[in-house]
């Protein structure tokens, strides 16, 4: 079985070493969920490696994982437990046991592009009017606007307030539009590999058509996927909070109006922990006019996940009483902020509603930086 | 030229390693038609006292002057068999060996082949052997005295031997005091000894040493010359007997080096995870000595409830570059664990561990009294830090629980690891000293030459070579000091015979020799512009010789004809 395992790892180009482990628990001792789940990473990897695990089918606990990657990042032996995870989810895909809102998820991707259940057609429907050009005129910056953001009421604000910052910046960019399909990123953390190839199949050569040599995308999710499991040729990969840092040291975005409040930042695993990108969020929060910007205890590489990644926005989890979100706006607010700034379409959601159920409503407010961006323009 | 040759040939049967794969009878029989040779014999183990014996009565009663051995790996027996020619009246440059075990019998199956292979190795040396010159075994004198780079206790101790050996020995240390890590110390593990009562005492005996002279916030310039004749060039100020004197710069004469330039401990600002920096209540192994010398464990002027361990910080550690275990910080965190609970016993006292390696002698028994002190062990590595209150929170899994806790804490010790000191380079560079894969000076063998490098008469002392606590680094810097007292007593050492030699009337004076040598050997010669090769510096490496456009640089023994004549006769 362990050598089994390994091998699938291998053949999914999961680069899960489980002969490196020395069962050191600095993997389960950082997992957001290990205290709040019956999720132990570390203990999964020794049953795998002594040849002990149970029946897959009854660890409803592997869906748990919200493969933020905190456990890969800090395993002192590179390790990448996470990946054991997404191994063992592989399997359970592959004989069908899966929650049923992961598989609805994964049909509507696979049907229409996104994971929403919504129609193809109307993926762009939230641009109409805004004069966004499509990609296929040839432009500078594909701007890649992602699945939540076209289609979720909430996101959908997010997006139209990109598409200002861009137009207001001079930038040349254009959409995909309907021929925009989901980035798969999750499809092959919850361990769907066979759907992922198709998307990769599909959109590689879709993305490289358009000759931008950016990529701007919306989601730290879309970006991580295009970035590291895409292998663009000729397209330089950026999430946008990387753009607009770049585009205000240039001097492209400039600001006229003022967003006079306290506001704190919460990194997105996808961009922080797994790409390190800590200082461009930031640098944008305190380019904007008026904002006074405060920090939590635990940010950057230290930062507590939202719970809405790896596939988790399609899963409730196993504990739906106690959330990391909940204790994340509480945090939030002590900071005395006003506005918890966010930079992910997910942790938009899940700290969203977070703040409704924790009711903190009338003292605090989820904005993504581009809104708060555009307020100030 | 060389005498017309006479040579013997002897196959080694070595037991049945060689003979059972390889006809040895077939490959003497077809040695004795060789052009030049005058006798071949087989023999079950040529090293043996009656195998030279056979070299030694053949060479003389039938005058020998080339002799080959066919048997293992020049390696293991050509000294014995050097030896063996010489005691015979041949010249011991005048022996060749061909390798029919490992490369040879070792690794074929087919007899046939084997011996065939045998026969075409056996050809080759034969070929060689008629063409090799007699050399000349040769010494130089060696200059008294050593150099010790680093004033640490490695440096000190080497330092001493040096001096009591009756040589003069010269301390070059970087900061302004000796006694490196050990000075900022506040007591030593196993005995709990405080450092207050034996380093002063230690320095004292330096500083006051006739034969020993101390250079402080001072540097290695340059080093020049070679095995028992250095040149090494100090940038410093020298104390004497009215303390400390202008900065400037000393030429210093030795026979000897010895490099004990210690390590640095780990930076733990390269773990985000713990908040090192953030965090008052985050603190090192090295703070915490400090802290432990001035009885001040308070935190924010309060008496810690709880003090939390956190082991392996910076080790063991494949994504830091780390790999390697600090073999220190278990017994420096059972110290300062244990010292913790006797100053404060009421204050909880846990340490985090991966696992426990308190190896040494009395280590063991001493992680016995951390426990039995009341600190409490406990297996995870830490994951995290983050705030809570005015307190801080480690966030661990308990492997043995199986549960990933929450642990508030008032002061969270992190044992950082040692590294190599950033200014390792500078050194390496100096000396040419290789260096390991995890940063330390490397050492020449692992086992069997700890405290010699690839530099012949520069040493390793310390933790410059590895980490190591105070008893293994005094034990290798003795060592040090020995193997630099051997050149320093005999007066002379030996050098090589086999080295590269110019002919001045092909040599076009490009360099190249100059730049491609890893040794510093050839130089170009100012007055006649051609380049010329310092014998005692060369290792006969041949790398100039293969770089050399003109072929005017050759290595002796190893020149191109006798190398061709080998190649020839296997090609035919
Ligand atoms: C927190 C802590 C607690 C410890 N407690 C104990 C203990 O209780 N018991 C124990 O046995 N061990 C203990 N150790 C280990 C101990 O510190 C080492 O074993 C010891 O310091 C090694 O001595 P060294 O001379 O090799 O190196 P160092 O102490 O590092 O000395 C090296 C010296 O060389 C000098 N130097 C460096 N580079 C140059 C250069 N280029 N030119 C000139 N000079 C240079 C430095 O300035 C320094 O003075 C502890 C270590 C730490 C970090
Ligand atoms: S952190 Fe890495 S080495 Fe440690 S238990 Fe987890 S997987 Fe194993
Ligand atoms: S990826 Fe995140 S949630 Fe999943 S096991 Fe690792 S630390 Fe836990
Ligand atoms: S000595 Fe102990 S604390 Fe230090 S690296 Fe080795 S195991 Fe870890
Ligand atoms: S490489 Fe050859 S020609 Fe050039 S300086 Fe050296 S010996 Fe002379
Ligand atoms: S043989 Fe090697 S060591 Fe000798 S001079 Fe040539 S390059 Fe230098």
């Amino acid at each position: 079985m362990q050598a089994d395992i390994q091998e699938l790892a291998k053949e999914l180009g999961l680069g899960l070493d489980l002969l490196g482990c020395i069962q050191c628990g600095k993997c389960t001792g950082g997992c957001p969920v290990s205290i709040t789940t019956a999720l132990n990473v570390r203990f999964l990897v020794y049953e795998a490696l002594v040849d002990a695990l149970p029946d897959l089918g009854g660890m409803e606990e592997l869906w748990d994982c919200t493969c933020c990657f905190t456990c890969v990042e800090r395993c002192p032996k590179d390790v990448r437990p996470a990946e054991l995870i997404i191994s063992l989810r592989s399997q359970l895909v592959e004989s069908g046991k899966i929650p049923g809102t992961i598989g609805d998820a994964l049909m509507s991707i696979f049907r229409q592009g996104n994971p929403l259940g919504f129609a193809r057609e109307d993926r762009a429907a939230w641009a109409e009017g805004l004069g966004i050009k499509s990609a296929r005129e040839g432009c500078e910056v594909l701007w890649f606007v992602g699945c939540v953001p076209s289609y979720d009421m909430r996101s959908q604000a997010v997006a139209k307030a990109a598409a200002k910052v861009f137009q207001a910046a001079g930038v040349d960019f254009g959409i995909l539009g309907t021929e925009e399909t989901c980035c798969g990123n999750e499809v092959r953390r919850v361990g769907e590999m066979g759907l992922f190839e198709m998307l990769v199949e599909e959109g590689k050569p879709l993305l490289e058509s358009v000759g931008a040599p950016t990529m701007v995308t919306t989601s730290p999710h879309c970006f991580n996927t295009f970035k590291h499991e895409y292998n663009l040729e000729g397209m330089e990969v950026l999430h946008y909070t990387q753009f607009l840092a770049r585009l205000i040291e240039e001097g492209k975005l400039t600001f006229s109006g003022k967003v006079e409040r306290v506001v704190t930042y919460h990194d997105p695993c996808f961009l922080g922990k797994q790409n390190h990108v800590f200082d461009e969020p930031r640098a944008v929060l305190q380019a904007i006019p008026g904002v006074k910007f405060v920090e939590m205890d635990r940010i950057r590489e230290r930062s507590l996940c939202c719970e809405g990644g790896g596939g988790r926005m399609w899963f409730e989890g196993t504990n739906t009483e106690e959330r990391l979100a909940f204790q994340r706006v509480h945090e939030a607010a002590e900071t005395g902020a006003e506005v918890l700034a966010v930079a992910c379409p997910f942790c938009m959601s899940m700290l969203e509603d977070a703040v409704k159920v924790q009711g903190l409503e009338d003292r605090l407010k989820v904005m993504d930086i581009l809104e708060l961006v555009a307020e100030a323009m | 030229m060389a005498s017309r040759p006479r040579i013997g040939v002897y196959i080694c049967h070595c037991g049945t390693n060689i003979a059972a794969t390889v006809d040895v009878e077939a490959v003497t029989e077809f040695a004795k038609n060789l052009p030049g040779v005058v006798i071949a014999r087989h023999y079950t183990y040529m090293c043996s006292e009656p195998g030279q014996a056979l070299i030694k009565e053949d060479a003389r009663k039938l005058g020998l002057n080339r002799v080959v051995v066919a048997s293992c790996s020049p390696r293991m027996h050509e000294p014995t068999f050097r030896a063996a020619s010489q005691e015979g009246g041949v010249n011991p440059y005048q022996f060749e060996m061909a390798n029919i075990r490992e490369q040879c019998s070792w690794v074929h199956h087919d007899r046939d082949e084997a011996t065939a292979k045998a026969k075409a190795l056996v050809v080759a040396a034969v070929a060689k052997a008629a063409r090799l010159e007699p050399l000349e075994d040769r010494e130089v004198g060696v200059t008294p005295g050593a150099v010790v780079i680093g004033g640490g206790v490695a440096g000190m101790v080497a330092a001493l031997d040096v001096a009591e050996a009756g040589f003069p020995a010269y301390i070059v240390e970087k900061s302004d005091h000796l006694g490196g890590h050990v000075a900022d110390l506040n007591r030593t593990f196993p005995d709990l000894e405080p450092v207050a009562e034996w380093l002063p005492g230690l320095i004292e005996r330096v500083q006051s040493h006739p034969n020993i002279t101390v250079f402080l916030n001072a540097q290695v310039a340059r080093v020049e010359g070679y095995v028992g004749n250095f040149e090494v060039t100090v940038s410093g100020s020298k104390v004497s007997g009215s303390g400390l004197g202008e900065p400037g710069t000393h030429s210093l004469q030795v026979g000897a080096i010895i490099v004990a330039t210690g390590y640095k401990v780990f930076d733990p600002h390269r773990k985000p995870e713990f908040g090192y920096g953030l965090y008052p209540q985050v603190i090192t192994t090295l703070e915490m000595e400090r802290r432990l010398a001035e009885g001040d464990l308070a935190v924010d002027g309060k008496e810690p409830e709880h003090v939390v361990f956190i082991k392996c910080v910076g080790s063991r550690d494949k994504q830091l570059g780390n790999p390697y275990c600090s073999r220190v910080c278990c017994m420096i965190s059972a110290k300062q664990a244990q010292l913790v609970r006797q100053a404060l016993p009421d204050t909880r006292v846990t340490v985090f561990y991966i696992d426990v390696r308190t190896f040494g002698k009395r280590g063991e028994e001493f992680y016995d009294e951390a426990r039995r002190s009341g600190v409490r062990y406990r297996r995870g590595n830490v994951s995290e830090i983050y705030r809570r209150g005015d307190r801080v929170v480690v966030r661990v899994e308990d492997t043995f629980l199986r549960r990933t806790l929450e642990v508030e804490a008032d002061l969270v010790v992190l044992a950082v690891g040692m590294e190599a000191r950033q200014d390792t380079d500078e050194i390496a560079t100096l000396l040419k000293l290789p260096r390991s894969a995890d940063g330390f000076f490397l050492e020449a063998h692992p086992k069997l030459r700890p405290v010699d490098t690839a530099m012949d008469g520069v040493f390793l002392a310390g933790c410059c070579q590895g980490p190591k606590d105070i008893p293994d680094t005094i034990a290798q810097a003795r060592a040090a000091a020995a193997s630099a007292l051997i050149p320093l007593l005999r007066g002379t050492v030996p050098v090589i015979s086999e080295t590269a030699v110019v002919d001045p009337e092909l040599c076009a004076g490009c360099g190249m020799c100059v730049e491609v040598c890893p040794f510093g050997a050839p130089a170009l010669d100012p007055l006649w512009g051609v380049s010329r090769v310092n014998a005692v510096l060369c290792k006969g490496c041949g790398a100039c010789a293969v770089t050399c456009p003109s072929k005017a640089i050759q290595v002796r023994h190893f020149r191109p004809d006798q190398i061709l004549a080998q190649v020839d006769v296997l090609v035919e």
